[in-house]
């Protein structure tokens, strides 16, 4: 269904049930871990910054990279987020492969300024799959989450209710929501509660 | 449970679907299809409420949400109302009945035929406009003892439920290019003209079927089918767009700016076993490219004495209740009228099976059609007659007849009934335009306020801008939807046809009193029924010198109904006119507000309630903390552990024991909810230069410092510690509940201010979870675990950092310092393995004889040492000075935010508050905190206080209360007395150093 190969469900054993919700239509679920890093820098530390990544770091507005297990979503003129997902599962590989890419990307930017931050664990990221997708979404973000406003590759930053979030849209009816790792209770709360 | 009242065949009920519900105890029937009103109606009810003030009987005088009179408390069912259950102020005429449902009628008491505070209508001379103000105001201390109570257990009109509301409530925000308000002809017109124009479009009716008067409009066709047929394919051809919402049950409540509209839909209150998965209702909120309200006419009662006795009904809601739900409001029917259009309600009632006694046309020359109509149908015609009365209390038992003449209104005979239909012509519904600030226009030739020039993306369609007669309707609607939905997507979009026969326009309309010939004195006209407002109140105020409609409106509470006045406020408005000696335009009409019709707090609430209210956020300790037991606080959105009682201990005796074993041995600490912001790139410590008192281009990489953060009056705002990791990369932390806004400040200064620093933030606060460990064994408890740093005080002194792992592999950040006095240290690990690392440095901790501790004990030991908290010791006003921290600024900076106010000469003055230490002299009392400090015991009155305590507990390291206080030039006053006054008397406390344990900080450096 998403367009992407990043995310994956949580495992069952890692997190106590990967599925927040299932319903005719509607399926809810926690993602698995990601390296996350917030790079901050401007165009040329950015464009930098895209070849050592593995995924070029979009210039447009609201515009998300995937490519393959990475990619880069525009926050702001300043700012992306950067995911990857390394091959095998647990915090270990996430550990390995951020430290790895913090490496690289440092190396391709030498002495331009920027800023690379890992943010892996501060981010958890659900997954809200199905035809009703949109209208649960839209229950708590108030964005027009139609195809013409909101189009597959799209992601923001937004409120959930009270909760900042980032908005993805890996698919017609797929999207991913990162959001700080003690506002999903919350998030998944709400999703819940419809 | 015969329906006595039920026409032979007529109506959009199912008469193969009883439907069995109660009112007031009594078990009736009505049919699927039926509203509450149309079921009461059809066993012959028509006493349905007591009024506000008066608790006059009255009964069900619409068909629609203007209802003022049949407000009625219902229940889901009997178990539910016997739970607590119900919902009050429901007006019948909108309740859709379902199996099983529980109504009570409201006021009255005992019961609704015999209610004690019917009295009040026999007070009526007393209960006067502006009865409130005259007879409240004297003697003056009656109000608390004696008014007050009484108008609080009189006002109101149903009860409250007493339980929790047990439903869910949902939200939804929604997009569209058109919004059309309103499912009536013009509104099907318009939303079908703007669907197949390819717009994206909501259409919202607050009934449950979509047609409007198409539902009752029997005979008429449009496009060469009966109207209900066009209805169906209407709403089925929307229904099958993908790009059409179609919303029944759903009231457009509010328009606020930028054509943001608000709607309640309600969603199973219909159904007598909703699926549990669905709300109760569901808020929708809507950012609309245009609107369209098609929101309708609405018929004026005329204003003649006895107007509210149950039984006297709007000619057009007695037609609807014929015709849509086929049931006859009385045996007798005599209409009285000032339009065309409650001849045709007459002429359709008397098809139904009703029998239409007589016609009473105020009009000397009703349309010759018309009469020759009535004629043949048999039925009596009075024209240039009007009724001056009504005969009968809990039902019309018959009508006073008066003829017109120049010199005024002759008795012309009686005619007895058991209902009177009232028609003054129609009042286009303009509120919506007017919530969206439209102004309105007076058109004196139709009677009415129109909607003028639109201030919002809006348009009115149909009878709610004057539009007359079905055909004429559904063009305008089909018009108006085209060129919103052209100027939502800027694509020409054509104007359907929708041809129609039936429905035409009439003439005719009356607004103020209708001429009596009855002793003014003694007779009532009602012009707002909910609020019991006569046209003598109207004219009261007028002579009591309110001129303003809305001074009026205040006084008489004329409008102030449920119905917003929509009822009632063409009738007051041009009886005050009257008054006035004015035109209309020039008394002016009262602003319509949102809501349109009452919504329920749920709704509005929606989701956030409960555990969902906000956010709670919890730290990855938690779990551990809550299984040991222990007590959690509120900060900010977190949940922090507070302290963790022993078998038998209260807070006291726990934070005692944690404060001792902390600095006796060791102590755990989750200090995860403190903020963290990464700030990284060449210009780091410039940017901290700037935004902190403190001084930080020689600050080692590897070392910490206390920052200290002001605004720009020179006041603290926020502190924390921040080591630098790198020379372009710092790590600073902030308080618990000030991180958010500490970076948005943060972030404001770089990009307004400093846009040329080279320098970027990054919120870290959940990128690490802190494991705190404290005391003079913290060094032996996370030794064994910590793989690759050397804890040596030579290699790792006190306030530095060090990147590294824990437990073989897991990165850390650890950070030696301090917030108690004690040496410590501060684990910084990934949240995923937070609680592993915890776990294994508490097994330490245990082995070592320390303990976990909580908020309260790191109060405590901050307090013996004299270390601040932002928004305990400061409270916006407080400098560095003033508690004691001149050394947090660099003095050679050239500038940092608040520098130059530090200078300013108020802050600089003598006789600041300063931070101090205080301990009462007998050395047993606690004082509390923002208790007020004076230098005398008993200070004469309004003499200023010196200052007030800030922190005050028992310490157990100083082994007596201790207190920190702010206090007029404290720092001058070491040694003296001075007196906490209190309830009891005052407390004589000694002013001491704010630093109650180790003064030299030996401790640190263990």
């Amino acid at each position: 269904m998403s367009e992407t190969a990043l995310y994956r469900p949580a495992l069952a054993d890692n997190q106590a049930n990967a599925e927040v919700l299932a319903r005719p239509g509607i399926k809810v679920t926690r993602a698995g871990p990601l390296a996350r890093f917030v790079f901050r820098g401007d165009a040329a530390a950015a464009g930098k910054a895209g070849g050592a990544f593995g995924a070029a770091l979009p210039v447009a507005p609201l515009a998300a990279n995937a490519v393959g297990a990475r990619a880069a979503l525009w926050q702001g003129p300043d700012e992306w987020l950067l995911l990857a997902r390394p091959e095998a599962d647990g915090e270990q590989a996430v550990d390995m492969l951020a430290r790895q890419l913090a490496g690289e990307v440092a190396a391709a930017l030498g002495d331009t300024p920027h800023s690379l931050v890992d943010v892996s664990e501060r981010n958890v990221a659900l997954l809200v799959e199905g035809a009703g997708a949109a209208d649960l979404l839209n229950a708590h973000v108030f964005l027009d989450l139609s195809p013409e406003a909101f189009p597959v590759g799209t992601a923001t930053r937004t409120l959930f209710t009270k909760a900042e979030i980032t908005l993805w849209r890996l698919g017609d009816e797929a999207f991913a929501i990162e959001v700080w790792r003690s506002f999903a209770p919350y998030v998944e709360g709400l999703l819940i509660e419809g | 449970m015969s329906q006595p009242h039920r026409t032979p065949a007529t109506g959009r009920i199912d008469r193969s679907v009883p439907v069995t519900f109660t009112f007031d105890g009594r078990t009736l029937q009505g049919f699927a299809g039926d509203t509450l009103a149309s079921a009461l109606l059809a066993n012959g009810i028509h006493l349905v409420g007591r009024s506000f003030k008066y608790h006059r009987p009255r009964g069900i005088l619409t068909a629609g949400s203007e209802e003022p009179n049949a407000l009625v408390g219902v229940a889901k069912s009997a178990a539910a109302a016997a739970a607590g259950q119900s919902v009050p102020n429901l007006r019948a005429t909108q309740v859709e009945i379902h199996e099983g449902m529980v109504v009570v009628s409201q006021n009255r008491w005992p019961s609704l035929a015999f209610d004690i505070c019917a009295v009040n209508d026999r007070l009526a001379p007393i209960f006067v406009a502006g009865f409130y103000y005259k007879t409240f105001m004297w003697p003056k201390s009656f109000w608390n003892s004696v008014y007050e109570p009484f108008i609080r257990s009189a006002a109101g009109l149903g009860k409250a439920p007493t339980a929790p509301d047990p439903d869910r409530y949902a939200n939804r925000y929604a997009h569209c290019d058109v919004l059309v308000a309103g499912g009536g002809p013009a509104g099907l017109a318009a939303a079908l003209a703007a669907a197949r124009a390819g717009g994206r479009v909501i259409i919202a009716d607050e009934q449950g079927e979509f047609g409007g008067s198409l539902l009752h409009e029997t005979g008429a066709t449009v496009d060469s089918k009966p109207a209900t047929d066009w209805v169906a394919s209407a709403v089925a051809e929307l229904a099958g767009n993908a790009r059409v919402t179609i919303l029944p049950r759903t009231t457009v409540f509010g328009y606020f700016n930028q054509n943001f509209v608000a709607l309640a839909e309600r969603v199973t209150d219909h159904l007598a076993a909703p699926d549990p998965s669905l709300p109760r209702e569901r808020l929708w909120q809507v950012r609309a490219r245009q609107v369209v309200i098609a929101t309708g006419a609405i018929e004026r009662p005329l204003v003649f004495p006895e107007n509210d006795r149950p039984g006297v009904m709007m000619a057009e809601a007695a037609r609807i209740y014929a015709g849509r739900f086929g049931v006859l409001p009385g045996e007798e029917i005599v209409v009285a009228t000032a339009c065309d259009s409650a001849w045709v309600a007459a002429l359709d009632i008397a098809e139904a099976g009703g029998k239409v006694a007589a016609i009473i046309d105020m009009r000397p020359d009703p349309g010759a059609a018309l009469v020759a109509r009535a004629r043949e149908a048999g039925i009596r015609i009075e024209t240039d007659c009007v009724v001056t009365g009504v005969l009968g209390k809990k039902r019309v038992k018959g009508v006073l007849i008066g003829r017109r003449k120049a010199s005024g209104v002759v008795a012309a005979g009686e005619i007895s009934c058991d209902c009177l239909l009232m028609s003054g012509g129609w009042t286009p519904n303009v509120s919506l335009h007017s919530q969206a600030r439209g102004k309105l226009d007076w058109q004196p030739e139709k009677g009415a306020f129109l909607p003028g020039d639109p201030v919002q993306a809006q348009r009115s369609a149909g009878s709610c801008r004057g539009v007359d007669g079905l055909a004429a309707v559904l063009a305008d609607g089909a018009a108006a939807g085209a060129q919103a939905v052209e100027a939502a997507t800027g694509t020409p979009a054509p104007v359907p046809d929708f041809p129609a026969t039936g429905g035409e326009a009439g003439s005719g309309w009356w607004l103020g009193t209708v001429p009596h010939d009855r002793n003014a004195a003694r007779v009532r006209a009602f012009v707002d029924f909910q609020n019991d407002v006569t046209a003598k109140d109207v004219k009261l105020a007028v002579r009591e010198g309110m001129h303003s409609i809305e001074h009026i409106k205040r006084y008489t509470t004329t409008g102030m109904a449920t119905d917003q006045g929509r009822l009632s406020n063409m009738n007051a408005l041009s009886i005050a006119s009257s008054a006035l000696d004015n035109q209309i335009p020039q008394v002016g009409l009262t602003t319509f507000r949102q809501p349109y019709t009452p919504v329920t707090f749920g709704t509005l609430a929606a989701t956030s309630r409960g555990d969902l209210f906000d956010p709670v956020r919890r730290t990855p300790i938690h779990p551990w903390a809550a299984e040991k037991g222990a007590a959690f606080e509120d900060v900010a959105l977190w949940k922090r552990a507070w302290y963790f009682p022993g078998p038998g201990e209260d807070m006291h005796k726990a934070v005692e024991r944690e404060c001792r074993i902390v600095r006796e041995s060791v102590g755990i600490f989750d200090a995860t909810t403190l903020g963290k912001i990464e700030v990284v790139g060449p210009d780091a410590a410039e940017f901290l230069e700037r935004i902190y008192t403190n001084p930080w281009k020689k600050l080692g990489v590897g070392r910490l410092r206390y920052g200290l953060m002001l605004n720009e009056a020179g006041f603290i705002i926020d502190d924390g510690v921040v080591g630098r990791l790198a020379e372009d990369r710092f790590h600073v932390t902030t308080t618990t509940g000030g991180a958010p806004r500490v970076l948005a400040l943060m972030e404001d200064y770089l990009q307004t201010e400093w846009p040329d620093l080279e320098v970027w933030l990054t919120s870290t606060t959940e990128q690490w979870a802190v494991v705190a460990v404290q005391g003079p064994k913290a060094r032996e408890a996370i030794a064994p675990l910590v793989d690759d740093i050397d804890l040596s005080t030579d290699a790792m002194p006190h306030m530095s950092v060090r990147e590294g792992h824990v437990m073989g592999g897991i990165p850390c950040r650890l950070f030696r310092m301090s917030f108690t006095g004690e040496a410590g240290y501060e684990i910084n690990v990934p949240p995923s393995r937070a609680r592993q690392v915890w776990e294994a440095v508490f097994a330490n901790v245990e082995r070592l004889g320390g303990c976990p501790y909580g908020t309260e004990t790191m109060h405590v030991l901050r307090a013996e040492k004299g270390y601040i908290i932002v928004g305990q010791e400061t409270d916006g006003t407080v400098t560095p000075d003033d508690v004691g921290m001149s050394w947090a600024i660099g003095k050679k900076k050239p500038d940092f935010v608040g520098k130059r106010s530090l200078a300013r000469p108020d802050l600089v003055a003598e006789g600041r508050k300063q931070m101090v230490g205080l301990l009462t002299k007998d050395a047993t009392t606690l004082l509390e905190e923002g208790a007020q400090v004076t230098v005398e015991a008993e200070p004469a009155r309004r003499t200023p206080a010196l200052g007030h305590v800030t922190s005050s507990y028992v310490s157990p390291a100083a082994g007596r209360p201790i207190a920190l206080a702010m206090i007029a030039n404290g720092r001058a006053r070491m040694g003296e007395t001075l007196h906490v006054p209190m309830p009891g008397g005052a407390i004589a406390v000694e002013v001491v150093s704010p630093v109650f344990v180790d003064p030299e900080g030996n401790r640190l450096n263990v």
